[in-house]
């Protein structure tokens, strides 16, 4: 029978049915400091061990500090818990890229850019944006903590067979360098809703899919989640196998994997989708959210929305729209370019590439950040920055008056100290504009690395249509 | 895991689509090391104001729900993060039951593995249910819902149900099934 490539990895890991259940094997799983604790104190209050700590990988993201490394972490609470987890790697055995690490980063960056992340394997990780790791044609999906505490004891995960949705992306971007991924997947994300994925796989698709980088297939494939999706995925094609390559730890057979997922890892011509949505990609201009869902956001060269005209007829959607509008101290009708920013991030899992930074870097360059506007940058990885180091990208960002920071997850979610603050408003390269996310009361603006560059540079929003 | 059957209460009505897990736990009181403790930073953003005084208008802090067991909301409710904090502080605040139209799927099952019984309901039943009053009664055995003198059914996963009602450690049921995990593995190439 003909079937989709998710469904051909959920059929070859599957172990056993559990009460019309499936139970699925795991390759890899990915460990951070905030989602762990209490899943390790579960292994040591029951006696367990962890089954696999050779297909299980460490690293500290979520909380840690974005300046000197060589200091002390002030806040104490999240001192413990870094040091909860370096704790239980030692006690149970699993490798960690600890805050001295050259290869330390947030989880989504480093395992790929490792080759931990391979194409056709099932990765969990205890935080949604797990998805990021199905840009590899990988199964990968976020879990609480308990199910974290399954995996480590068990190297499976009981679960139901999500359905499988085609997300096909036709034709090709009018401007491939203003136009980015993350311009494509906030218009998926506009129109199939928050909940358009919920209970599916999605298969990203079509020409403009296969146009991009592995870097840009990540920030596709990380927003997943933000469709409600269980998980997002791409056919791994050749450019996965470039990626991939000569990483620390890309498997030594390498070369007869790829013929083995030439062959198989691609969903056959006659599967059927549960679901499909085709968006166009020559029609999708660059984006900016208006609201507090990643489904409030617009084309640039629109204007914030009346609650009514979006909701369309839907009343406890006007209800959410007119709260946004409250929330953001927004007004209907106002031309997205009028709105003035103070905050600028570029950083989180899902633009803080190495590509990110370069695009970024490109609008940047010769130009000055506003004198209204505090902007930074927070590489996804070590890697990420010492790469963009040897590119000399630091110093553009510098001398524009861009912070350069060390890697971590930073203002995407502000558990350490970078928040914004009260009424602030940021353009953010993150993926989540939900009240008080980057910092209570702070209002975040969802945009791409170079919409976020070209606006700390004016103070506002631009259509870097018209820059590049 | 403690276990679950019937719960009677009033209903608190949290009448807002995409309730994400970012508001149900904020950030800042995700650094805890252990899963008790966190119902005191349920809704906080929404409950507290900046200096820490209560939001009046916030339904939660409306001493008439006080003692409620079953919270219910709009659509999607628990999208956003992973994070399993949000199920620990709904059920430490003393909810047992949640009710909406639907779920975000890693909030659903975090609910299950914390002793939560989550019910999605067609939209008309759950603006109908946010309106009552009166008691209501939940119960997972029957799989049926009374209030104002009206029984409604619920669908629910038969596993997920048993593993409420007999309050059991899904570990250990997987790890029953070594003998198929072992040989899994020998067949396994990366």
């Amino acid at each position: 029978m003909a079937k989709t490539l998710f469904e051909k990895i959920w059929d070859s890991h599957k172990v056993d049915e559990i009460e019309g259940r499936t139970l699925i094997y795991i390759d890899r799983h990915m460990v951070h400091e905030v989602t762990s604790p209490q899943a390790f104190d579960g292994l040591r209050i029951n006696k367990r061990k962890v089954r696999r700590p050779d297909l299980t990988f460490a690293t500290m993201d979520h909380n840690v500090p974005t300046t000197n490394r060589s200091l002390p972490i002030v806040d104490q609470i999240s001192a413990t818990q870094i040091k909860t987890l370096e704790k239980n790697c030692q006690e149970f055995g699993i490798p960690l890229f600890g805050l001295d690490s050259p290869y330390q980063g947030i989880v989504h960056v480093i395992g790929p850019e490792l080759g931990i992340t391979l194409p056709g394997t099932t990765i969990v990780c205890g935080d949604s944006h797990t998805s990021t790791h199905g840009a590899f044609g990988a199964f990968a999906l976020g879990i609480g903590t308990s199910d974290v505490e399954h995996v480590l004891a068990t190297q499976c995960l009981v679960l139901d067979k999500p359905k499988t949705f085609e997300i096909r992306v036709d034709g090709k971007r009018k401007n491939s360098h203003a136009v980015t991924a993350k311009d494509i997947i906030l218009s998926i994300i506009k129109k199939i809703g928050t909940a358009g994925g919920n209970g599916t796989v999605l298969e990203y698709r079509g020409q403009a899919i296969s146009d991009l980088s592995m870097d840009e297939r990540m920030t596709i494939c990380n927003m997943s989640i933000e469709g409600g999706a269980r998980a997002g995925l791409v056919a791994p094609d050749q450019t996965t196998f470039d990626y991939l390559r000569g990483r620390k730890y890309t498997p030594k057979n390498y070369d007869d994997l790829i013929e083995s997922w030439k062959n198989t890892l691609k969903t056959d011509d006659n599967a059927k989708f549960d679901k499909s949505f085709i968006i166009d990609a020559s029609q999708i201009a660059p984006q900016v959210s208006w609201g507090t869902n990643p489904a409030m956001t617009a084309d640039v060269t629109e204007s914030v929305p009346e609650p009514a005209e979006y909701a369309r007829g839907d009343s406890s959607q006007e209800t959410a729209a007119k709260n946004a509008l409250a929330y953001m101290d927004l007004k209907p009708g106002t031309p997205l370019t009028d709105i003035q920013i103070d905050r600028v991030f570029i950083g989180s899992c899902t633009n803080a590439r190495l590509q990110d930074l370069i695009e970024a870097a490109s609008i940047v360059k010769g130009r000055k950040v506003s004198p209204k506007v505090k902007a930074m940058v927070v590489p996804g990885s070590q890697q990420v920055k010492m790469e963009a180091e040897k590119m000399d990208l630091d110093k553009i960002f510098k001398e524009a008056n861009f912070e350069w920071r060390e890697s971590g997850c930073s203002m995407c979610l502000g558990m350490n100290p970078d928040i914004l603050s009260r009424g602030e408003r940021c353009a953010s390269t993150s993926n989540r504009n939900f009240e008080g996310r980057q910092g209570a009361g702070g209002r975040t603006h969802l945009v791409s690395p170079i919409m976020a560059a070209a606006a700390a540079i004016t103070g506002h929003f631009v259509d870097v249509r018209e820059w590049v | 895991m403690e276990k679950l059957n019937t719960v009677s209460s009033i209903v608190t009505p949290l009448d807002r689509p995409n309730v994400d897990t970012d508001q149900i736990v904020p950030k800042q009181f995700l650094k805890l090391v252990q899963r008790t403790g966190f119902g005191e930073f349920l809704f906080y953003d929404w409950r507290f104001d900046q200096n820490g005084n209560q939001r009046k208008e916030f339904v939660l802090n409306d001493p008439k729900y006080s003692g409620s067991h079953i919270l219910i909301s709009g659509d999607n409710f628990g999208c956003g993060s992973s994070r399993e904090h949000a199920a620990w502080a709904i059920k430490d605040y003393g909810f047992d039951v949640v009710i909406a139209p639907s779920f975000a799927d890693i909030f659903y099952n975090n609910c299950f593995k914390n002793g939560i019984l989550p019910i999605s309901l067609a939209k008309d039943i759950v603006s109908e249910l946010m309106k009552t009053v009166s008691v209501v009664k939940v119960d997972l055995s029957s799989q049926t819902i009374q209030y104002d003198s009206k029984s409604i059914s619920f669908e629910i996963d038969q596993s997920r149900k048993k593993t409420l009602l007999e309050g059991l450690d899904d570990i250990a049921i997987t790890l029953m099934h070594e003998v198929k995990i072992s040989s899994f593995e020998k067949t396994r190439k990366i």
